[in-house]
């Protein structure tokens, strides 16, 4: 019989010690994790508000939108609309995790097995994280980031970069790369290379080249509209990145923002699709490790049930008539759907062994779940693990709501045989990015001329862009571009639904 | 694998106030506008403590290319009762419609929380004392302390070790007395010595080097030295601030409540630029006092007016104690604009060549009672009598306020920054 981590609801830094230790040795001997080194800090209820409003990362660039987040959580958390989140987890390597020190012994355990071990896993095998993300570089480049802005805001001056900074913000959504590229992102390398690069520049320097005569510059004849595009690369859906490199008039320091702001889009792109799995997978290891541990008899049956009802209350899933319903939970769905796979690889039934012939019976369940966890994100994952049984269990249908219906909202799958396949179908597309985001792309600009840049929305199912938002947001845009920016949005069928234009502000009125 | 566990506690706070303040900087004007809104609401004595605001959200906006409208498909958990085919109605149950993908955080309004340094500051931004440079004389406040040398005596924590090294070096040098291994040098010899007679000698050179070494202290207290602090004067400018109220039987609770509010916002203000402000009451009926605080708003009174006993009285105090070389004058009148007819003459006299030459600022507020609008009436004889003053070129403002919602624009309308602006008549 093991001696127990705790008692009652105190630690301290040796309990900690304890519980990690402990946590571990479940996660690496029974779960067969592997994970990033770990690192756990503990923190205070304004260190998290910290945190929260520079999107959980221990450090940032200076911007004032952060400031507005963090007034905003504040106020929230001060009148009490708001708990704190009860760990924040950095996908760096070491992996930092963050625990507040209000959390109870039995609740700090709970962390340290989510996030130390169920998110760290997570991050490290996740084929989404690997390809996408630079654990090793990322709180690097963060601080590069930070000292470069700071750095800028001397020369060039604080509303300068702040006003580079607003435009790129409100384009992050639209700054990603979506489909991988050959070479894999290395962030210690974008630091050096930023570096070096403005070192050449200051190398190179000679006043005289700007003395030297042009001659006339030569007229190209005008290029083929294929050819053309082809330089530039187009059709660009990195608006961020096609900025970057071809927008004509900015300065080498605000691309180089531009290229930041992107880097760190990028950087959370796995993390929005795969909510459901991280936070599945997260949950479920620590469900286990603590069930583990609560057999081993090192956590006491008291402590258990305190931990059981935080569980509980965090997969709770409202109905979709219940007031507290804001979508599917994602814990609740991941954890469901591990526990199911969990269900299927150890005791399936006939059902599950038609549906799921690879994984049914098979009784490795680490095994499948870890290959799971590597290899799936969550639109891949539900449109593949998602089981009828679990279907019934969370009772689930399918809406369909045209506005040109006068009848209403038409239900157009339950969860029955005729529907399973349909529903699925459907909550995984919801979970799909390419659907979330708005599809945009820069199809088409004339260098030679106008230089009007040309953008595509494809409107996908009549659902187009909220105006006062895509004006402001174009606003941006063309303030970047310095030309005039005109977005045309098309339909399946290539109609023009609407069409907006947008001429640049002249730069000093440019202080909203 | 080894595991860090760092307590991060005890780092500073504070980590977000930079964001904070472009934050505030760039959302000035709405906050700004929405600090005197509150503040209107507010209790004078609540006023500066800082507290929550709410601003439009549309200027700090983080504008994001979204969707809507258009087609929706959901999946939703917990049917009950639905087949395939039926149809729900929209506009009941909002419930089902409104929980579709992107649930975006678009609020109308930005609630959050100023600290009370944040709100005095938003608060009192645009405002600005008048003649604030005219005369920044000051009386010396012992402030700073500052190394001045050494002294001979002080505390046992200043002694300055190398000093006393020093001067004690010095001294044996001086007065030759026996270094250590002189005399450990001839105790060698006197152990090496055979001869008696010269060992006899050399016992006796030690006898008397010993002698003198204990005659002659290695530290003497003559030697010791404290380190000397000086303290430094450090010329403060200072104010005082002169509150006349007419407490006569005219004037209700209401008109003192809103004296009051005036005199509160004044003496913040006055805080805020100067280290060192005092106050002097002074209540008049037809003669004048000066009294605290608490009677001077709440002490009864009773009697006729007569406003020149108030300003005579100003005048004394101001001759006693506070040299206008020296402090800045500021001065606030309130009252409800009775004065008896015969008093006007003198009360100009004193007024233009008394008063207003040492004054910094003269606040004239004629409070007038809640609902009935002073403005309609006809001015009061006060009022009349200073308008004339001022039209001649005296330097004196003045207002009407009968609302408690009025006294903070009529204070910032008093104290805004003038560039050009020449100061209005009352509305």
């Amino acid at each position: 019989m093991t001696e127990r981590l705790f008692e009652g609801a105190d630690w301290d830094f040796h309990t900690l010690q304890r519980i990690t230790d402990a946590c571990e040795e479940v996660a690496l001997k029974d779960l067969g994790l592997d994970v990033y080194p770990n690192q756990i800090e503990v923190i205070t209820a304004e260190q998290m508000l910290d945190a929260y409003s520079s999107v959980g990362m221990p450090l940032f660039y200076k911007h004032w939108s952060f400031g507005k987040h963090f007034a905003f959580h504040e106020a929230s958390y001060r009148k009490g609309l708001m708990g704190l989140a009860y760990e924040i987890v950095i996908n760096s390597s070491p992996c930092i995790s963050y625990l507040m020190e209000e959390n109870t012994a039995t609740m700090q355990t709970l962390v340290i097995a989510h996030a130390a071990f169920g998110h760290n896993h997570f991050f490290k095998n996740n084929y989404l994280f690997k390809q996408w993300t630079d654990a090793d570089g990322i709180l690097d480049y963060l601080d590069f980031a930070k000292n470069y802005v700071m750095q800028c805001e001397d020369r060039y001056g604080r509303i300068e970069v702040e006003r580079t900074l607003d435009a790129a913000h409100a384009l992050m959504s639209h700054g990603i790369d979506r489909y991988p590229g050959k070479k894999k992102l290395d962030l210690r390398a974008e630091e050096k290379r930023a570096g070096r690069r403005r070192q050449h520049e200051e190398e190179v320097f000679n006043d005289l080249w700007r003395t030297v005569p042009k001659g006339a510059t030569k007229s190209r004849s005008a290029l083929s509209i294929e050819r053309r595009r082809k330089l530039l690369g187009l059709p660009q859906e990195n608006l961020l990145y096609f900025l970057e490199k071809s927008a004509p008039r900015l300065a080498p320091w605000q691309r180089e923002l531009l290229r930041i702001v992107r880097h760190i889009a990028q950087y959370f792109y796995p993390q929005s699709q795969t909510k459901v799995m991280n936070e599945g997978t997260a949950t479920y290891v620590h469900y286990r490790i603590m069930t583990r541990l609560h057999e081993q008899g090192r956590i006491s049956d008291g402590n258990f049930l305190e931990f059981l009802g935080s569980h509980t209350n965090v997969v709770f899933q409202p109905e979709f008539d219940d007031p507290r319903f804001s979508g599917f939970n994602p814990y609740a769905l991941g954890f469901a759907l591990m526990q199911d796979i969990e269900r299927i690889v150890t005791r399936p039934e006939d059902e599950d062994r038609e549906w799921f012939p690879d994984i049914a019976g098979k009784g490795d369940v680490m095994g499948v779940l870890r290959d799971v966890w590597a290899n799936y994100r969550d639109e891949s994952f539900i449109g593949q693990f998602l089981s009828p049984r679990l279907m019934r269990h969370f009772r689930m249908f399918h809406l369909h709501d045209d506005p040109e219906e006068r009848a209403g909202i038409r239900v157009d799958a339950i969860h029955d045989e005729r529907g399973f396949r349909r529903v699925r179908r459907e909550l995984a597309r919801q979970h799909d990015v390419g659907f979330i985001d708005a599809n945009i792309e820069v199809v088409d600009v004339d260098l030679s001329g106008d230089r009007r840049l040309i953008l595509h929305h494809h409107v996908i199912k009549g659902s187009q862009l909220n105006e006062t938002d895509a004006k402001r947001v174009l606003q941006h845009l063309a303030d970047l571009w310095t030309y005039d920016v005109a977005l045309i949005e098309v339909d399946a069928n290539d109609k023009v639904v609407r069409e907006y234009v947008v001429s640049p502000r002249p730069i000093p009125a440019a202080v909203a | 694998m080894p595991i860090h566990i760092i307590d991060r506690r005890l780092n500073p706070g504070g980590k977000s106030l930079e964001n904070r303040q472009r934050f505030l900087r760039r959302a000035k004007s709405l906050v700004q506008g929405a600090v005197k809104k509150t503040s209107q609401e507010r209790d004078i004595k609540d006023v500066l403590e800082g507290g929550e605001v709410t601003i439009p959200l549309d200027g700090m906006h983080e504008p994001r290319f979204r969707r809507e409208g258009g087609t929706r498909d959901m999946v939703l958990p917990g049917n009950k009762k639905f087949v395939e085919g039926d149809y729900l109605q929209r506009s009941g149950q909002g419930s089902a419609k409104d929980s579709g993908p992107g649930e975006g955080d678009s609020e109308d309004a930005f609630r959050f929380v100023l600290s009370r340094d944040e709100f005095v500051d938003l608060f009192l931004d645009d405002l600005e004392l008048p003649d604030l440079a005219k005369r920044k004389i000051a009386q010396t406040e012992s402030e700073g302390i500052q190394r001045a040398g050494y002294t001979m005596s002080g505390s046992p924590a200043n002694i300055s070790v190398s000093r006393t090294v020093k001067l004690a070096l010095a001294r044996r040098i001086a007065l030759r007395r026996p270094r250590k291994d002189e005399i450990e040098e001839l105790e060698a010899a006197i152990e090496a010595c055979t001869d008696e007679d010269e060992r006899a000698e050399l016992v006796a050179r030690l006898e008397k080097m010993k002698a003198k070494s204990k005659r002659i202290p290695f530290i003497d207290p003559l030697d010791i030295r404290y380190r000397r602090f000086e303290t430094v004067p450090k010329p403060v400018a200072q104010a005082v601030m002169f509150c006349l109220m007419d407490v006569s039987g005219s004037m209700s609770e209401h008109m003192k409540d809103l004296a009051k509010r005036f005199y509160m916002l004044l003496y913040v203000f006055l805080k805020r630029r100067y280290k060192h402000v005092e106050i002097v009451f002074i209540r008049h009926t037809d003669r004048a006092e000066e009294v605290d605080e608490q009677t001077f708003f709440y002490g009864p009174a009773s009697g006729g007016t007569l406003v020149s006993s108030a300003l005579q009285a100003m005048h004394e105090i101001v001759r006693e104690r506070f040299n206008p070389a020296d402090w800045n004058i500021y001065a606030a009148q309130a009252s409800d604009g009775d004065n008896s007819y015969s008093d006007g003459e003198l009360t100009g006299l004193l007024l233009t060549d008394k008063i207003l030459p040492v004054c910094q600022f003269f606040a004239y507020l004629e409070v007038g009672e809640s609902g009935g609008s002073a403005f309609d009436l006809s001015d009061s004889s006060l009022w009349t009598l200073y308008e004339r003053l001022r039209n001649s070129g005296a330097p004196l403002s003045m207002r009407k306020v009968s609302e408690r919602s009025e006294i903070f624009p009529v204070f910032h309308d008093l104290f805004h920054r003038r560039d050009t602006a020449q100061e209005k008549a009352a509305p």
